[in-house]
């Protein structure tokens, strides 16, 4: 069902934002705990990145159909 | 009408000077227009070529030159002058055309001068016919029963005349033979009696004969006077009639009719002929007479001297009778001697009267011989009277003759001039007949043989059309029987053909069933057994095969869904279309998808409106769409709302993309189903027959 599609690509969107968000934040506690002395930016910079991939990624995701040729969306597709 | 205009200008001129400067504009152009037309009018009233013009150029002149001028005079074509000189053209030659029959009547009959009195006739009467009608020829008719009528005239005249003249010639031939018997007769009876007489005076008979002498002399006198008599009455009567013949004769000349000519003539020739006999007759009696008389005169001495004598011999001897010469017997010698003596001094005396007479014999003779001579003259001239008389009558009738002999060979010769002419005129006549003749021939074959065509082809074409009538009847009867045949024969086919539509009715309509086994959400059961059915049943009907391959694969595998879960379907697919409707190729970052949450949220649209019958380019966008969608679909015409879900673009297609294909299949499936139930209702309905 082709409408089921945008609301599993929210959540996919949603979880790989989460994920990203969680990891960079994660790596970002790391990096500012264990190399730049528990300041913020790393934290930041870290979440900022994991938001600012999954943005990305959500965006390419929902792109997908535009951006891709025919010949793999069809693919792809039938592939769902 | 006259003063109107002039009021009018009147008027026109105060309202002119009166008033202010566009009035004044108002004014003078009206009063220009009116005069314009006016004088046109006037102008076209006087020169009618100027009319013409004006009709003819400007469309409605005619009209209102009509009601100003009445109707245009037409053209008389010649003038009066031309008319009069034509008349006069004509009038000439028709005199002249009269002179020229005039004269050519006349000419031939000066040129035949001998002409008969018919012909001038008739030509007197052409003249007469020609100044009374000068063109008119008078029909061949008219003049033949003319002719005609002239011949007829003319016989029966030279019929009257001859019977006339037949008539009057018997007659007076009659009497002048009887006058010419009579005559002689008479000259006969004269003859005899002069003879007779002197026989009497000088033969010496005895004298018993001489009393029958003397009695037949009487009788020869009496017979003599008789037939005199007779010949007198017969020549008066022959007079008379010849008197007749001629006022005959002349009457019939005045008649001036040829034919009667020759008649006449002849009959002329005959009063002159008895005439003359007549005449000659006449001229022998008198003769006779004369010789009569003369021997009549010396009897009559002779019987003087006797009387005298026997006077004198009786006064001597009374005794004596008549008859002395008889009764020598009787006598005495005295009588004797006395008779002696008487008659020597009768001798005595006698021979001195013969000397007195031989004396004056010469006196006598010269006397007598005057008057013979004037008697001779007289006669002479009498007879010479009465030949030259003969002569001229003779030289007059010879004329005659000649001149009627000179006629016929006139008339002759006219009639072989006449003849020819005839016989050229008969051989133009007949070579015109014969062209004629050939031309009408050929007029009358081609006439014929047209129309021989004609039949023939109309008896062609009625034999045709009977032909073909005949065999139409018999293509129609053949038709009949062959459809009564196929009738028959399709009554076993129609009967298996109504099995066949009810088994296959039957096949679609559970076909039909099987669609409606679509509960909601999930579709129907998978149509491939119901399908199958329906092909087995129709296994030899193109169409229905065809119909039932129609069905599209999904529905034969997996079924389709119903239109309720359709319907059902398309209410969260259109929450989700109003959020994507700015997504497309060119809009599709997350911000873009941010605004398009943005306006789905904000925006409000029709739940349900009616689509219009066309849609325009506003029409197009979605929220737009999707309420004239939900409005069929409500109203259950997926169709439509499937054609309008279709106008979709971009994300909101895609999204669309999956319904729109279930209603696609789910429309086919139905399409199909119910093209082959419609069709199996036509054939059952065909096939079924009504009680």
């Amino acid at each position: 069902m082709s409408e089921k599609e945008l609301g599993q690509k929210w959540d996919r969107c949603l979880a790989d934002g989460v994920i990203k968000l969680g990891t960079g934040l994660g790596l970002g506690i790391v990096f500012s705990v264990v190399f730049f002395k528990r300041r913020t930016w790393p934290i930041t910079l870290g979440s900022g990145m994991g938001l600012g991939m999954a943005y990305a990624n959500c965006q390419t995701d929902l792109r997908l159909h535009y951006l891709v040729p025919k010949k793999q969306w069809l693919i792809h597709s039938n592939h769902i | 009408m006259l003063r109107a205009c002039v009021r009018a200008i009147l008027v026109f001129l105060v309202v002119f000077f009166y008033s202010g400067g566009a009035a004044k504009v108002v004014t003078a152009g009206l009063m220009t227009v009116t005069g314009g037309i006016a004088g046109t009018i006037l102008y076209a009233k006087w020169d009618h070529k100027f009319r013409e013009t004006v009709e003819k150029n400007v469309p409605y002149s005619d009209r209102l030159l009509g009601l100003a001028l009445g109707p245009a005079p037409q053209e008389t074509g010649l003038s009066v002058k031309k008319q009069v000189r034509m008349c006069s053209e004509k009038l000439w030659l028709r005199s002249k055309q009269e002179k020229k029959v005039k004269e050519t009547t006349e000419s031939p009959i000066e040129v035949a001068k001998p002409v008969t009195a018919e012909t001038a006739a008739v030509s007197t009467e052409i003249e007469s016919v020609a100044a009374a009608e000068p063109l008119k020829e008078r029909p061949v008719e008219e003049v033949t029963a003319r002719l005609a009528q002239q011949d007829l005239d003319e016989q029966e005249i030279v019929a009257s005349v001859s019977g006339n003249l037949d008539d009057s010639l018997a007659s007076s031939a009659k009497a002048t033979l009887q006058a010419i018997g009579a005559q002689e007769a008479a000259l006969q009876a004269i003859a005899l009696h002069t003879q007779k007489l002197k026989e009497a005076m000088e033969a010496e008979v005895p004298p018993q004969e001489k009393s029958t002498q003397w009695k037949d002399l009487e009788a020869c006198l009496a017979n003599r006077a008789a037939a005199v008599n007779d010949a007198g009455t017969a020549l008066l009567k022959a007079n008379e009639a010849l008197d007749n013949l001629k006022s005959v004769i002349d009457k019939s000349k005045g008649r001036n009719v040829p034919a009667v000519r020759p008649l006449v003539l002849a009959a002329e020739e005959n009063l002159h002929k008895m005439v003359v006999d007549l005449d000659k007759v006449v001229n022998k009696v008198k003769s006779a007479e004369s010789e009569a008389k003369v021997v009549s005169q010396y009897s009559e001495l002779v019987n003087e001297a006797k009387l005298q004598f026997q006077r004198e011999v009786s006064s001597l001897t009374p005794e004596i009778q008549a008859n002395w010469k008889g009764l020598t017997g009787k006598l005495s010698t005295d009588d004797l001697n006395a008779l002696i003596a008487h008659a020597h001094r009768r001798i005595d005396q006698l021979n001195r009267e013969l000397a007195e007479q031989r004396v004056r014999e010469q006196i006598h003779i010269d006397a007598a011989l005057e008057q013979q001579k004037l008697e001779y003259l007289k006669s002479q001239e009498a007879a010479v009277n009465t030949s030259l008389q003969h002569i001229k009558e003779d030289a007059r009738l010879e004329q005659e003759r000649k001149l009627s002999e000179l006629r016929e060979v006139m008339e002759a010769e006219m009639r072989t001039q006449l003849r020819r002419q005839a016989a050229a005129h008969t051989d133009h006549v007949q070579d015109v007949l014969k062209v004629q003749e050939q031309e009408l021939k050929a007029e009358a074959e081609q006439v014929l043989s047209s129309k021989l065509l004609e039949q023939e082809t109309r008896q062609r074409q009625l034999s045709q059309e009977q032909l073909d009538n005949f065999t139409l009847d018999m293509n129609t009867a053949y038709a009949r029987l062959k459809g009564v045949e196929e009738a028959i024969d399709s009554h076993v086919v129609a009967e298996e053909e109504a099995r066949k539509a009810h088994q296959l009715w039957l096949s679609v309509e559970a076909l039909n069933y099987t669609l409606k086994t679509a509960e909601a959400g999930s579709p129907t059961k998978p149509l491939e057994v119901a399908a199958q059915a329906v092909r087995d049943s129709c296994h030899d009907n193109e169409f229905a095969l065809a119909l039932a391959s129609a069905l599209p694969e999904e529905s034969l595998q997996r079924g389709v869904y119903s239109e309720a879960s359709l319907r059902a379907r398309f209410y969260g697919l259109r929450s989700l279309v109003r959020r994507v409707a700015l997504i497309d190729e060119s809009h599709n970052s997350l911000y873009q998808y941010f605004l398009s949450y943005l306006q789905s949220a904000l925006l409000f649209e029709a739940k349900q409106e009616a689509p219009p019958t066309q849609l325009s380019g506003e029409d197009l966008d979605p929220f737009k769409l999707l309420s004239y969608a939900s409005y069929c679909l409500e109203h259950g015409d997926l169709e439509l709302a499937a054609k309008l879900v279709n106008q979709l673009t971009g994300e909101a297609r895609r999204v669309a993309e999956d319904w729109l294909n279930e209603a696609r299949l789910t429309l086919e499936t139905r399409q199909v189903v119910s093209l082959l139930s419609a069709y199996a209702n036509a054939v059952g309905l065909g096939t079924t027959q009504a009680p």
